[in-house]
């Protein structure tokens, strides 16, 4: 009885080394998810692009309708990919905002001019600041906010196909 | 001959895409200037130190060139110089990012066994350690 106790340091050796084993073996998730989900969108008011009074804030969300929140840029490369995915939400009947991120207003013209416009309302943000209220980490990423303006999923990276239905589904879990 | 032009020409295709996955704006006003009282730049700079971009998981904020950084940076300067203290922009940022956007390790629900079995280890093996002296020390009939 007592030798087996001198086995004990070993075990636990084994016990901390097993975990390590198994935790390298996990695929890892790179991203930092925002901690926004289920929380108010923050007040703010952004500019369409090239400047003007303000055509976005967190009050234009308040009116019973969910909308999808597309943060992206002329200069992301990935949101070449997802543009044909938002014409596709749009065509089942999402409503889509989209804010550009550090974006010369030309760039954006020239982009929604070859890629498309899924866009209802367009506005700019220079400096990200509506991407860091939100808890957002990159480029493109796209938010479920319901009809009372809270934030209810987020999206990382570019819309595949795959995620087209299930966006849409969060919209309608938003909606009722 | 005309091979290697070929590949030359379609190297130099591959090249400029990195550069090109970049935001031509300046970034925020901010990021990268310094603020007028010194005291408040030193609390600003300190607090960026402890700050992780998100962009760029290894890096503070204080040491990437990623524009996402830059755009922290500028939050971190603007809000302190509002009168915020280093605490609360780091409350702002955890509230949004979760404990992960910190380096500062934290007491919490969740982390305090990493402190707490390194002291009950030490205690352990002190324990073991004064038993073995008195074993050692008492004289064998």
């Amino acid at each position: 009885m007592k030798r087996l106790w001198l086995f004990l340091p070993v075990a636990v050796f084994a016990l901390i080394a097993g975990a390590v084993a198994y935790q390298l073996t996990q695929p890892r998730d790179e991203f930092v998810r925002s901690a926004m989900i289920g929380q108010p969108l923050p007040s703010f008011s952004l500019p369409p692009p090239g400047g003007g009074p303000a055509t976005l804030s967190d009050a234009s969300f308040r009116d019973g309708r969910p909308r999808l929140l597309n943060f992206w840029a002329s200069w992301c490369l990935p949101c070449i990919a997802e543009a044909p995915q938002l014409e596709r939400l749009r065509g089942e009947g999402a409503v889509i905002v989209g804010v550009a991120i550090r974006d010369r207003p030309e760039d954006v013209a020239a982009f929604l001019q070859t890629h498309g416009n899924p866009y209802a309302v367009l506005a700019a943000d220079d400096i990200a600041e509506l991407q860091l209220a939100l808890g957002s980490s990159g480029l493109p990423e796209t938010f479920v906010i319901d009809g009372q303006g809270r934030i209810r999923y987020q999206h990382i990276g570019d819309i595949r196909a795959a995620d087209v239905p299930v966006l849409l589904d969060e919209l309608r879990k938003a909606g009722s | 001959m005309t091979v290697m032009k070929w590949l030359a020409a379609a190297l130099l295709c591959i090249l400029p895409l990195p550069a090109a996955a970049q935001s031509a704006m300046p970034p925020a006003p901010l990021a990268d200037r310094q603020l007028d009282d010194p005291r408040l730049e030193a609390a600003a700079r300190e607090l960026m130190h402890t700050l992780r971009c998100v962009m760029c998981q290894g890096q503070s904020i204080a040491d990437s060139d990623a524009p996402m950084a830059g755009d922290m940076r500028h939050q971190v300067r603007s809000r302190i110089a509002a009168g915020e203290s280093a605490e609360d922009v780091r409350a702002w940022l955890k509230a949004r990012y979760g404990d992960y956007i910190s380096y500062q390790p934290e007491l919490n629900r969740v982390t305090w066994p990493l402190f707490a079995v390194p002291a009950l280890l030490l205690l352990f093996a002190a324990l073991v350690f004064f038993r073995r002296v008195r074993v050692a020390a008492k004289p064998r009939r």
